[in-house]
């Protein structure tokens, strides 16, 4: 743990197998993220994306393998679960803001509760996030008045108010309407620029295209393929990679 | 995709407005007071017709009572206030130790809830009263404990356990995804009940604990089985002062219709609660 470098990946996956009773979800997941890079993760429902996202910051206990998060081993009985997840951010599909608290608090909380900052400090650096993801005016407002792509952009910021060192990203525009997609995909990549370290799985690929490093392409649990994405998307190699494109494209 | 023009999905079919959901069965209407009044109007009117001149009418006799009646009842408020303060005090934590992750914790205080809540109010009043001793001891004062104050903690126990599962349920019925999100943002288990959980659930349970406070009201008159000075014993002495028959039905109408007046407006609260929260 004391000897991670930054040089060395942020996240190292090693063989990581998980099942849900009978069900194998992972069937041997093995990737690394480095500093800096953002992955995009695409496939079809069902094939483990989400599953090895939650695996990453501990929230699923993985069945076997290895996952170093900063050197640290997440698969050990002894793990500080919140000292991981301090450093690792999520953002999900349903958003999961708190509906009795208003935006700025919903951004404010974990920094006051968790990390015990001063107040007034956090409420600076909360207001500065959401004039990042341009909803200012909003502070008050509750989750219930404001729009899918609206609270997913608070989600963000909350997420980015614990001062994370890699974002995971698990399907965020999947449950939004079309037009309010961009502004959510125009938050990420803003942060991609600014080098926050990101895994995002997703299905729109024209975005995974533009902002990834690397794209990884999951099949019934395993990782079939993975490149660059000009790469990626001209020519991919395995049959089952084609026909997933085929018929997204 | 195919699109079927007669469908049976039922997600497609159209959407039927739910019920607001009466979490204790039975709820007043303004109905059951029309009826109370009718009730009582023709019981005195018949039972006058029946009297003849000689004795005090039956609307007099009631006057005459009304002021022990009130203080009778008095007490029946007062037994629902604490038996409800305690209940809920014991209550809520219990309910929060039936969602611990200690196994031995949530079994045992499944249980103790199991046992209370699915015991007769009655049984358990005669426990309280039985059980409990008529003064207690601490240090070199000795407390006397009357018998309202010991049936008060026999209704406070069906209260609690009752507090308990609407705890419980309550804690369940939040979405998975804000535990996720919670425990994402390095929130322990105790902070995520504390400050994300709980708040929520308290919207939720306000409704059906009026309800229950509501039916703990209309219950304080059990404690006239075991001697309690309450209304419905007073009204009991009162006909046997009175030594007349014809007395006895409006007699016990009017006592109904005192709790009437103190529960219907509960009721209607409850329900304004619940449909505004529905909205949400």
């Amino acid at each position: 743990m004391a000897t991670w470098t930054p040089d060395q990946p942020l996240v190292e996956m090693r063989d990581v197998h998980k099942a849900f009773g009978a069900l194998e979800v992972l069937k041997g997941i093995s990737l690394n993220v480095m500093k800096r890079e953002v992955i995009c993760i695409i496939g079809p429902s069902g094939s483990g994306k989400s599953t090895l996202l939650r695996c990453v910051n501990a929230l699923v206990p993985i069945d076997s393998g290895s996952i170093l998060v900063e050197g640290q081993e997440v698969n050990d009985p002894r793990l500080d679960k919140l000292a991981l997840r301090r450093k690792v951010g999520m953002v999900f599909q349903q958003y999961n803001l708190f509906p009795h608290r208003t935006a700025l608090d919903n951004i404010m909380m974990a920094p006051i509760h968790v990390l015990k900052r001063d107040k007034a400090e956090v409420e600076e650096q909360a207001r500065a996030l959401i004039r990042k993801v341009r909803l200012e005016g909003k502070e008050q407002s509750y989750p219930g008045e404001l729009s899918g792509g609206q609270q997913q952009r608070i989600a963000i910021a909350r997420s980015l108010a614990m001062n994370p060192d890699i974002m995971l990203f698990d399907e965020v525009t999947a449950a939004l309407d079309p037009e309010t997609v961009k502004d959510v995909l125009l938050t990420i990549r803003q942060l991609t620029e600014e080098g926050m370290t990101c895994v995002i799985v997703t299905h729109e690929m024209g975005f995974a295209r533009e902002v990834a490093d690397r794209v990884y392409f999951t099949d019934r649990g395993i990782l079939v393929e993975h490149g660059p994405p000009k790469e990626f998307f001209a020519n991919p190699r395995d049959p089952r990679t084609r026909q997933f494109l085929d018929q997204i494209l | 995709m195919t699109t079927a023009k007669s469908t049976d999905l039922p997600v497609l079919l159209a959407v039927r407005k739910p019920e607001p959901s009466s979490s204790g069965g039975f709820r007043l209407s303004l109905w059951h007071g029309f009826v109370l009044a009718a009730a009582l109007l023709l019981s005195v009117a018949a039972a006058d017709a029946a009297a003849g001149p000689a004795v005090a009418s039956i609307p007099a006799t009631i006057w005459k009572w009304t002021p022990l009646i009130a203080q009778g009842f008095a007490l029946n408020i007062a037994i629902s206030f604490l038996a409800m303060a305690i209940g809920t005090v014991a209550g809520v934590p219990l309910g929060l130790a039936q969602i611990s992750l200690l196994p031995p914790i949530r079994t045992s205080s499944w249980f103790v809830t199991q046992f209370f809540r699915n015991s007769p109010w009655l049984v358990l009043l005669f426990y309280c009263m039985l059980l409990l001793p008529f003064q207690i001891q601490i240090g070199g004062t000795t407390i006397p404990l009357p018998g309202w104050f010991k049936s008060t903690i026999g209704l406070s126990l069906p209260v609690m356990a009752n507090v308990s599962e609407l705890v419980r349920g309550a804690v369940l019925s939040i979405p998975y995804g804000q535990w996720e999100a919670a425990e994402s943002l390095a929130y322990t288990r105790r902070q995520t009940l504390w400050h994300i959980i709980l708040p929520q659930c308290v919207k939720r349970i306000t409704p059906p604990w009026m309800n229950l406070y509501a039916i703990l009201t209309t219950s304080t008159p059990l404690c006239a089985v075991v001697g309690v000075n309450e209304a419905m014993t007073l009204t009991g002495n009162i006909l046997n002062a009175e030594g007349r028959t014809d007395l006895l039905i409006p007699m016990y109408l009017y006592l109904l219709t005192w709790f009437f007046l103190y529960c219907y407006p509960i009721a209607r609260a409850t329900l304004a609660l619940e449909t505004r929260f529905q909205v949400r």
